[in-house]
């Protein structure tokens, strides 16, 4: 007898986060608000320069500055501090060269950390910093990656600017290619993204007798734990992580830092808590980047459209250095190039390399939306090659309702979709005939704005993931996650979790799993996590994985309280266990429900254990661990309508529908939530972000006022729906929802605009699509005529 | 990041504060609402020795009706001018280009002095003063002066300001019956103008009388469109005519080649830009 039998009470429903009194009222811990005793403040001194031996650093003044308490150069750490992890190493033979989180002798990317300063107040810290001298010789950057892999280039590192080549391949590729009446071969380009989370980076290390503490806003203190032990050589049970409130991170904040590990070495160099906290423009230089990939893209078609093959040819950017999964991020979209469609044959190759640039790393759906954008790109582009609407095309190659589950030509099982449904919902709110025949009509005219429509139609992978899965993709760790559940004398609940939210709303959604699950009142759970001293076990939240995995893991702890509860009621009861039925928190006996008691009153029974059978523990409290057999697979279609200005190129998104699957819901307010800033993310990228490097390989970009991200006054109207097609993988039926929109986007607003510049003869407009570059487009497309 | 180390002083009259920066010289700077200048303290671009603040100084707030034209003190601030019924009536332009600076935070603290003091041809208010044939009126150690905006804007970021001169006022002209518009191109909504363009017309049976443009972002300084001025006077009020006469917008301009555009395309723009301006400045629906 399971609880998912009892009608759900609180899953489905729109609860008001429990998280966000003390949010929007300032009641916050975040980690620069912690303050201890004897704290002291570390600065960091960056590189100015891209590549280029350090010759010398003399700290000498800065240590003799006003409140200043000590001042390091990389010689004070090289005996000690080892190298910042990266934990998937794609291939076997995968270039991985040391990366020390101070610079001794070699820095190779502006912002890379050379010396540090620690002072009584982050003022004085400040000032100290220009006090250090530090002599460079100056080595030819390494910018382009193209240049990179040729034989001439500068090496980034000794044994050369080629990391990896990864390939994965299925089908006979040269057959489909062979006399496929469509060939159509594109490039197209992933721009570097700056990650903004709200919340900067920072870090508190507080030392006592050989056990530290440290505070970081982290989304992975478990996994940070393991990897500090590892990297510093302190005994992990003598570390505890703790990430209090964290202000969002969408994979920024999914990484073992230089500054954590710094800050973790000054303090047991000092036996003085530290903190750092990064400004805005430091954390642009120093925060791990998003994407920067050349996307080399080819299909085989049948003459009616329906795809042959896809083969992809990826150049990837890691940056100076190899971060904690950077190799790793290009592959996450490899199973995803192929999105919703069936095709007789796939290639997809990766080269990793590297370049004199900030390290790149896990961001905003990782892989996936750059696979996504590559293939709903080119399937307007196969549209228009055929004359045919491009969300027909869409359908003559979807994998159809009826046919799920069904595995792809990378190998991946989809478990449960309906294109069709989203597909219908969505143009129906969007009203699309009539905007495709107010398109027609207006092309007639010479008006210069422009009305275009863009598609994207997609899945993801997400639910990170099954442990064996990752291990034949050689990353160092599993993919499980783990819940604990409390059961208090008093009859209240502690749920113990290993996710860790930064935004997400786990706490409101856990409890109202929980409510249902245990029949106890949502107001009555409490929800922990972050702290690894209180919630032991866990793999972190990232990849759109917490609900799938970390919920499944609550409800299966949440089963086997339910059956040591049952035990316990069937002996206060005086029956067989057997005789007992589950319904709304309380045990009864089968035909005579007057006959039973709350889970309440057996906790308290366990907790007083004055007659409990022979061989029952006295508690009900119950762990679980969840290793999942499968990602899972939410899918949407996005439709957007954009009016274009061509006299000055200036972009208008006119209306935005979002019709998303996320499987079962347990909160539709969070999920609105997720949607909505996914949406804008994408939308971003398609029109605003782009990480700028000068020639000599500084990042311009450094402040919000030159990386520029929209406000609340630039977000069009958005409208959103679902359709549910439950999961069939797990309990809850849920499919993850924290990277859809992001990943649905960015696509759908730039086949919009080339939607509408087609006639004008523009095929493409790269990202982020200003509107200079708009404007451009339609010069080079008319020979300048206009 | 954090400023570096500066002494501050709080005067509470003019004199007071012409004398603190008279004094402090090359080292010293006025600061009022700080919009433009904390950011140059916390990113170490600026490093001021003395920071003179000159939120105390009543004097140079206000706005007060001159006769034929408009006396506004130079601390006003951006949200004041959007507010004002003296400038909504007589000068509506600086109200309009006021209401898109930045945001709401940026523009109740941000002052229409410290932006003409700043000197940033990037910003809205000096193209804006431009086109208006402001007077700006300076006291220093000297005493009072009056500058056009011509002779007072010499460079990017360098204003004709001696040391210990402070903006006082600025006097506007009231132009009733003219039209006008601010047409402000920017990708985001806080982001400066990749090119602004400020227009006022006069219109006279169908035809625009008198024209005045001044464009944002199109040069060290910000500059008069004279050469579409002159074709614009006389022109058809109608939006071909008036776009004809905005083909010649970039004459004698020096746009920049940067991060959000490059020359050319700043030239295109201030011509489109000119032409719409100039036909909503006309009436032209």
């Amino acid at each position: 007898m399971t609880a998912t039998e009892t009608a759900a009470r609180e899953v489905g429903k729109a609860r008001t986060r429990k998280e966000d009194a003390r949010l929007i009222t300032g009641q916050t811990n975040w980690t620069d608000n912690i303050t201890l005793p004897g704290l002291t403040y570390v600065a960091f001194l960056r590189s100015p320069q891209a590549h280029a031996r350090i010759t010398g650093v003399d700290v000498s003044a800065a240590k003799t500055a006003p409140g200043v308490i000590a001042a390091f150069s990389g010689a004070d750490f090289a005996a000690e501090q080892g190298s910042l992890p990266c934990a998937w190493p794609v291939t076997e033979d995968i270039v991985m060269p040391e990366h020390p989180p101070m610079a001794v002798d070699t820095v190779r990317y502006a912002g890379e950390i050379v010396a540090a300063v620690v002072a009584r107040d982050r003022y004085a810290a400040a000032d100290a910093l220009e006090l250090i001298d530090v002599s460079y010789e100056p080595l030819d950057p390494v910018l382009d990656m193209e240049a990179a892999l040729r034989p001439d280039s500068p090496k980034v590192h000794e044994a050369g600017n080629k990391s990896y080549t990864w390939t994965l391949t299925n089908g006979d590729l040269e057959a489909a290619f062979r006399d496929a009446p469509i060939v159509l071969e594109r490039t197209y380009r992933q721009q570097r993204l700056i990650p903004s989370a709200m919340e900067p980076r920072a870090v508190v290390c507080a030392p006592v007798a050989g056990e530290y503490t440290v505070w970081s806003a982290t989304q992975i203190p478990h996994i940070l734990r393991v990897m500090l032990a590892l990297v510093t050589g302190i005994p992990e049970q003598q570390i505890r992580v703790i990430a209090p409130d964290v202000g969002g991170g969408f994979g920024s904040k999914l990484q073992v830092t230089a500054e954590e590990v710094l800050a973790l070495l000054i303090a047991r160099k000092l036996g003085r808590p530290v903190k750092w906290t990064e400004s805005r423009s430091e954390g642009n230089v120093a925060v791990h980047h998003g994407r920067d990939q050349i996307q080399r893209i080819r299909i085989a078609a049948e003459s009616d459209g329906r795809l042959r093959a896809l083969d992809v040819d990826l150049l990837a950017d890691m940056g100076a250095y190899l971060m904690l999964v950077t190799p790793g991020v290009p592959l996450l979209g490899a199973f995803m190039y192929n999105a919703i469609y069936k095709m007789d044959a796939y290639r997809f190759n990766c080269t990793g390399v590297f370049t004199t640039k900030t390290p790149t790393d896990a961001y905003r759906g990782a892989g996936r939306p750059e696979a996504t954008y590559a293939i709903e790109h080119i399937m307007d582009d196969l549209a228009a090659e055929l004359g045919v609407d491009p969300l027909e095309v869409r359908e003559r190659n979807w994998i159809k309702h009826e046919e799920f589950p069904y595995t792809t030509i990378a190998g991946l099982t989809y478990d449960s979709g309906n294109y069709e449904a989203a597909t219908a919902t969505a143009k129906e709110l969007f009203h699309y005939e009539e905007l495709r025949n107010e398109q027609s009509e207006r092309a007639r005219s010479s008006a210069p704005v422009r009305l275009g429509i863009g598609v994207s139609t997609f899945t993801e992978m997400c639910g990170l993931a099954p442990s064996r899965v990752l291990g034949s993709l050689l990353y160092a760790a599993g993919g499980w996650e783990s819940a604990s559940i409390r059961m208090l004398a008093t009859g209240k609940v502690e749920v113990v979790t290993g996710s860790s939210a930064h935004g997400q709303g786990h706490e409101t959604a856990w409890s109202q799993i929980a409510a249902d699950e245990l029949g106890v009142p949502f107001e009555d759970i409490r929800v922990l996590h972050g702290d690894t001293q209180v919630s032991p076990r866990g793999m972190d939240t990232y990849g759109s994985r917490s609900l799938v995995v970390g919920g499944t893991a609550l409800v299966q702890a949440c089963g086997k309280v339910r059956e040591k509860a049952r035990i316990v009621a069937a002996s206060m009861l005086e029956v067989s266990p057997e005789d007992l039925e589950w319904a709304d928190g309380r045990w009864s006996v089968r035909g005579d429900p007057d006959q039973g008691k709350t889970i309440g009153e057996i906790a308290f029974a366990a907790f007083a254990a004055h007659d409990l059978p022979e061989g029952v523990e006295p508690s009900l409290d119950s762990d679980a661990t969840y290793d999942p057999d499968n990602f899972s697979f939410p899918h949407g279609t996005h439709l957007c309508a954009v009016e274009v200005d061509t006299e000055t190129g200036a972009v208008r998104i006119r209306s935005y529908v979002a019709v998303d699957d996320v499987g079962v819901v347990v909160n539709p307010q969070i999920v609105e939530g997720q949607v909505h800033g996914g949406i804008v993310q994408g939308i971003a990228q398609a029109l605003y972000e782009e990480a700028a490097y000068d020639s000599s390989g500084n990042l311009v970009t450094t402040t919000l006022a030159d990386y520029l991200v929209p406000s609340a006054a630039d977000v069009p109207p958005l409208v959103t729906a679902r359709t549910t097609t439950p999961s069939t993988l797990n309990p809850l039926g849920v499919k993850g929802v924290g990277e859809a929109g992001t990943i649905a986007s960015t696509p759908a607003v730039v086949n919009a605009i080339v939607d509408a510049l087609r006639p004008l003869g523009v095929t493409d407009v790269p990202m982020p699509c200003t509107p200079e570059r708009i404007w451009r487009a339609i010069q080079e497309a008319s020979g300048g005529a206009r | 990041m954090i400023p570096a180390k500066f002494d501050y002083v709080r005067p509470s009259s003019v004199d007071e504060a012409v004398r603190a920066l008279a004094s402090g010289g090359d080292d010293a700077k006025a600061i009022a609402g700080g919009q433009s200048l904390l950011p140059l303290l916390r990113l170490r671009l600026s490093y001021p020795e003395r920071l003179v603040d000159l939120g105390g100084l009543a004097d140079l707030r206000g706005v007060r009706d001159a006769g034929d034209a408009l006396e506004i003190g130079a601390l006003t601030t951006h949200y004041e001018l959007t507010r004002d019924p003296l400038i909504r009536r007589h000068c509506g332009l600086l109200a309009e280009a006021a209401a898109m600076i930045a945001d709401p935070a940026v523009r109740h603290r941000g002052t229409l002095g410290g932006a003409l003091a700043h000197g940033d041809p990037a910003g809205d208010l000096p193209a804006v003063i431009t086109a208006l044939d402001a007077t700006l009126v300076a006291r220093g150690p000297s005493g009072s002066r009056a500058i056009t905006p011509a002779d007072f804007f010499a460079d990017y970021l360098t204003t004709t300001l001696a040391p210990g001169e402070i903006l006082a006022s600025v006097r506007v002209p009231k132009l009733d019956g003219w039209g006008y518009r601010y047409e402000k191109f920017h990708v985001t909504a806080q982001a400066w103008a990749i090119v602004g363009v400020a227009a006022v017309a006069r219109r006279a049976n169908g035809h625009v009388a008198e024209a005045r443009v001044g464009l944002t972002n199109m040069g060290s300084v910000p500059v008069r469109a004279r050469a579409a001025e002159a074709a614009a006077s006389g022109a058809e009020a109608s939006a071909a005519a008036l776009a004809a006469a905005a083909a010649q917008a970039d004459e004698g301009t020096s746009p920049p080649s940067d991060l959000r555009a490059a020359a050319d395309y700043r030239r295109h723009l201030a011509r489109v830009l000119t032409g719409r301006a100039l036909a909503a400045a006309a009436g032209v629906s």
